[in-house]
């Protein structure tokens, strides 16, 4: 059979397609709920259990827009004032994680203890 | 002060580098400053919307919009880049050998010139979103700083515009025989790097939950918030921390455009190179 550069890009797409396996959104079961207010995370430190995914939800209280943002837990989301967001992350080996607001690193800054 | 020029100079340094990088790319090309100004300013024009309708978009596709957002526009990105150097390998050479003259060179020439317009104004977009967002919360926090806070962002936006001067400048002393291969080279990887950012969103928005874990810790060595990391990070996506899937697609990418672009360069047919690929 001769293979033709199409059926070469069908072979890798219907690869990809296995590898990535693109599932559904799934509420992970933990959910932590952060908020914002006069730039400061509450709490600014909490404890998660290890090895599970885990929702957090942001509640900016303040009038500014805010960027969630964290290098480990690989997440950035921009939050506008008074509003609220949620993000997706991967089930996470034992750790202190930090996270902060990009806008206002110095000041605004929380951490993740995963135990 | 220097808090907002660094902030701001940051964004403006990842857009301006791709700007950089794509008036070097179209160097000599007719009708450039025409696609690339409407790049810049449709991405503005953008940027500004987006800012103003951050929360709609963030609370849109129960809740992940602003991940399908942008794993969106980077993709479309990718995808302009991947046509944008598979069509200069097809016609490059005979546009550099027509350039002067031929209306048909100008014409095809305007067509890369819309892909890489639509690529400079995602990044416009994306980096100018969270510029606008700032400044927004600069403004309506008020106070005395806040007049300081705006001089330092436009000294940070003219430092930004300086890089994307200079990335151009550096490029365009390359001779041009050597210009083509190493423009081709640098949007490779810039593709491979956005595809490998895209991930990045759609694990955020729990839409790729395999290989998330990460894949290598390279942060002591080089973190990716210093300068240095920042600028391999726009140039090459590089990452102290990506998770595998992130690395998986950027392997895939860098080789699916290589590949790409070598098949379909002229001189050889087709059914040469399929043949050649079978034996």
């Amino acid at each position: 059979m001769r293979m033709t550069t199409f059926d070469g890009l069908k072979a890798a797409g219907g690869l990809l397609a296995a590898v990535f396996a693109i599932t559904p959104v799934a509420a992970s079961a933990e959910t932590l709920q952060l908020s914002l207010q006069n730039h400061k995370f509450h709490p600014a430190e909490a404890v998660v259990p290890a090895n599970q995914p885990l929702t957090i939800e942001i509640d900016n209280l303040d009038a500014t827009p805010a960027e969630f943002e964290s290098k480990t837990l690989r997440v950035e989301k921009v939050v506008a004032g008074h509003a609220k967001i949620s993000v997706q992350i991967r089930a996470l080996p034992p750790g202190r994680y930090r996270f902060f607001d990009d806008y206002n690193e110095d000041t605004t800054e929380g951490f993740l203890v995963v135990k | 002060m220097l808090g907002a020029l660094i902030i701001v100079f940051r964004e403006v340094i990842e857009a301006g580098l791709i700007v950089g990088i794509v008036l070097a790319v179209t160097k000599g090309i007719h009708g450039r400053g025409r696609w690339i100004t409407a790049g810049v300013a449709g991405g503005i024009a953008g940027a500004a919307l987006l800012a103003v309708f951050a929360d709609a978009l963030a609370n849109a596709l129960a809740g992940v919009g602003q991940e399908i957002f942008n794993a969106c526009v980077l993709g479309l990105a990718v995808c302009m880049l991947t046509w944008h150097n598979i069509w200069m390998a097809r016609h490059g050479r005979e546009m550099a050998a027509e350039l002067r003259d031929a209306g048909l060179a100008v014409k095809n020439g305007s067509r890369s010139l819309a892909a890489l317009a639509i690529v400079v104004g995602v990044a416009v977009l994306r980096e100018g979103s969270e510029i606008v967002l700032f400044l927004y919360g600069l403004v309506i926090s008020g106070g005395s700083t806040a007049l300081g806070l705006l001089a330092g962002s436009a000294l940070g936006l003219l430092l930004g515009c300086a890089v994307s001067a200079l990335t151009f400048l550096g490029l365009v002393t390359i001779p041009s025989r050597y210009l083509f291969g190493v423009t081709t080279t640098l949007i490779t990887f810039l593709a491979a790097g956005l595809a490998a950012q895209s991930v990045l969103f759609l694990q955020q928005a729990g839409l790729i939950t395999r290989l998330q874990a990460t894949a290598w810790d390279s942060s002591a060595i080089l973190s990716d918030t210093s300068l240095f990391g920042r600028l391999l990070h726009t140039l090459i996506g590089y990452s102290d921390q990506p998770s595998q899937m992130q690395v998986l697609v950027y392997g895939v990418t860098l080789a699916t455009i290589f590949t790409l672009t070598k098949l379909l360069e002229p001189g050889k047919p087709r059914a040469a190179t399929v043949a050649h690929t079978v034996a």
